[in-house]
């Protein structure tokens, strides 16, 4: 599904990742955990092709693909999902004219009949149900005035609605209040199947006890520290990232 | 030797010589005739305003003074020409102007006007209710320092007359229609619109300006607005007029005791485009809307000229102005609040944004805040800004392209205006005009 060789990524004449290794193979749930500032939302980031970033050395294989030579938009229309770790606020543009737009120009990529409105109003209705999300979000400007909550289900909705077959989620745990983890985290683990991968990026582990993950990185220093079962995650809450940190420290050196 | 003094008026004292042997300036009362005799003699001493005049720094008139501008000649169009460049959907009455003159058999009145409102050209009204018409012509725009109008109240010919008599609620909107056609020589028009509200009533007006081929001519509009205690009106001003077009206007309205306007201006065409308008709210009670839309791509210059004044207390303003603009494209928005010393209790609202999206678009804006009164609360803001490269991000991890993006966002920002449009048909044209001007707004800023 996915595969990050030797990535190394640059903001301006910062490095950030520093050579990163990363598979993800079909249905699996991966999480990536780390320290503030170790590069976990610049990993997200570069995937979904954000244009800040420079990719200076590495190779990113999705589906056979070379990823990085993709758009942003074609990534999309391939497939990948990044759910924002702060989602932006469009005024003026209808929060279901956009994922209208958005699901339509997959469907189109797939050479797939695009849904007219009535068509999109129906499956739209399912996946709220599945978030317990108001319909009144859906005729409001994408995000303008969403609480902090609104906004992540906002998200994960629009992954439900769209049905990627990569999905990445940037810190959906954040600001998020532990009812509203529950849902969003149920929404994810209805979209969880065999061939369908999702990486999650979080810096507690908190959010895992509901996402129950495959395979758990630790990043650290713009490199994938240490790999594990779920069960690295719970030793990660229990220790601190400082035990990893000193670890990697002692390998390198 | 200065410049300025080069520009000869000769050619507009001559067609003003010219125009006092026609039937609507002989058979007008005396009274008209003297005030046009008066403005002539005005613009003559005034000439075209220079950069040298605070309210004309950014705006430079030369190409209008040195065009030596004649009386557009009279012409046709036919239905077609015109239905296809205006909003033509209405059933209510219609006052179409061709090249400043009013067209009968293309306009719509028999049967179309509810009984005691008037709806009529007003060189023609002027002959026969010139005792209804006095107290208010020429009286919301004063001409003794601004040359436009003093220019438009000595050279008019034709305009639209429209009076609504009290507690009357016209069913359909009235649409006024200036055509310019295909001028042999520099032609320019002077439409001239009256309308007055009685008490208690309510109307919407549409005025709305286009040509039907490419050739440069000038407008130079007048609009004049009295709006009578109790009364409502919506009013719009649409103006489309081709890439080649000058168009100067001056819109005043007079609000009264507990009147409301919400007046909307959308400027998608023209070379030089200037809009003074002017709201008076004299009544305690009054609410006036001012807002505006305008596009300014290659070389166009939009220059937009507010003033509200808050003449007596417990009024309140909201206006709100956005352009879009591209390739040389020029704006200039200037928004005077005047709140008099007795108007306490005023509640004014001000915003101004711009949306640049190529480096060599420019905009001055200004808010000019006159505050004499001490319990009012005045708010105004201006943004000038590009588009949000996050938000094109967002839209583009979702699956549009990024010209589709751009184009999603621009019309956002711009339909944001037009959304506050009460007339369905009207923003629903408007919307689709927007939308077909767009891919010409953005999609080669980047190229």
């Amino acid at each position: 599904m996915l595969e990050i060789n030797g990535l190394r990524v640059s903001i301006g004449d910062k490095e950030i990742l520093k050579g990163l290794n990363l598979q993800v193979g079909a249905g699996q749930v991966h999480a990536i955990m780390g320290p503030n500032g170790s590069g976990k939302s610049t990993l997200a980031g570069v995937l979904a092709g954000k244009p800040d970033y420079q990719v200076t050395a590495g190779k990113v294989r999705y589906q056979g693909k070379n990823l990085l030579d993709l758009a942003p938009e074609e990534r999309a229309r391939e497939g990948i999902f990044l759910a924002f770790q702060y989602p932006v606020e469009i005024s003026g543009v209808n929060n279901a004219y956009l994922i209208k737009a958005a699901l339509n120009e997959v469907r189109k990529h797939r050479g797939e009949s695009e849904l007219d409105a009535i068509e999109f109003m129906e499956l739209a209705q399912k996946k709220l149900e599945l978030l317990a999300m108001d319909s009144s979000l859906l005729n409001r400007p994408v995000n303008e005035g969403f609480s902090g909550g609104e906004k992540k289900r906002n998200e994960i909705f629009q992954m439900a609605v769209l049905e990627p077959t990569l999905a990445l989620l940037d810190e959906t745990d954040s600001g998020l209040d532990i009812d509203a983890l529950k849902i969003v985290a149920e929404g994810v683990n209805a979209l969880r199947n065999s061939s369908r991968s999702i990486v999650v990026v979080t810096h507690y582990q908190r959010l895992l006890n509901y996402i129950i993950p495959d395979y758990v990185h630790v990043l650290s220093g713009g490199r994938i520290v240490k790999s594990g079962k779920k069960e690295l995650a719970l030793e990660l809450e229990e220790k601190g990232y400082g035990w990893i940190e000193n670890e990697a420290a002692e390998i390198g050196a | 030797m200065s410049t300025e003094t080069s520009v000869n008026l000769d050619t507009y004292l001559a067609q003003f010589e010219l125009l006092q042997s026609t039937r609507e300036v002989a058979d007008a009362p005396a009274s008209i005739r003297q005030l046009r005799q008066e403005a002539m003699t005005r613009f003559s001493q005034l000439g075209f305003p220079t950069t040298r005049l605070e309210d004309w720094r950014f705006t430079n008139v030369e190409r209008i003074a040195k065009s030596q501008f004649e009386l557009a000649d009279e012409a046709t169009v036919s239905a077609a020409q015109f239905e296809a460049l205006s909003f033509s959907t209405l059933s209510g009455p219609r006052l179409i102007f061709v090249n400043g003159r009013f067209a009968p058999a293309l306009s719509n009145t028999d049967g179309a006007i509810q009984a005691g409102v008037t709806v009529e050209n007003l060189g023609h009204a002027l002959t026969k209710q010139s005792v209804q018409l006095e107290p208010h012509l020429a009286q919301l725009t004063p001409y003794r320092d601004r040359a436009f109008p003093a220019l438009n109240m000595a050279l008019w010919q034709d305009g639209a007359f429209v009076s609504v008599p009290n507690n009357t609620t016209l069913n359909e909107p009235i649409h006024l229609l200036f055509i310019s056609t295909a001028p042999s020589k520099a032609a320019a028009t002077y439409p001239r619109v009256l309308v007055v509200l009685g008490e208690n009533s309510r109307s919407t007006v549409i005025e709305e300006y286009v040509s039907v081929n490419n050739s440069p001519h000038f407008t130079n509009a007048v609009t004049e607005i009295d709006i009578g205690p109790g009364s409502t009106l919506d009013h719009y001003k649409v103006l489309s007029e081709n890439l080649a077009a000058y168009h100067v206007a001056s819109s005043n309205l007079r609000l009264g005791r507990d009147s409301t306007t919400r007046s909307t201006s959308v400027t998608l065409g023209g070379s030089l485009v200037r809009n003074d308008i002017g709201a008076l709210l004299r009544g305690e009670g009054a609410e006036c809307t001012l807002n505006g839309l305008y596009l300014a791509d290659s070389d166009q210059l939009v220059d937009s000229h507010t003033t509200i004044d808050h003449a007596v207390p417990h009024c309140n303003s909201h206006e709100l102005y956005k352009g879009v603009l591209n390739g040389h494209g020029r704006s200039v928005f200037n928004g005077k609040i005047i709140v008099r010393i007795d108007a306490q209790k005023t509640d004014a609202k001000q915003t101004n944004q711009a949306l640049l999206l190529s480096e060599d678009a420019q905009i001055n804006t200004k808010p000019e805040l006159e505050i004499f009164a001490d319990d009012v609360k005045c708010t105004h803001g201006a943004t000038v800004g590009q588009l949000a490269d996050d938000a094109l991000f967002y839209l583009r991890a979702r699956g549009l392209d990024e010209a589709q993006a751009r184009r999603v966002l621009i019309h956002a920002f711009a339909n944001d205006v037009l959304s506050r449009i009460s007339l369905d048909s009207l923003r629903a044209y408007l919307e689709a005009a927007l939308l077909k001007q767009l891919p010409m707004t953005g999609l080669e800023a980047r190229a």
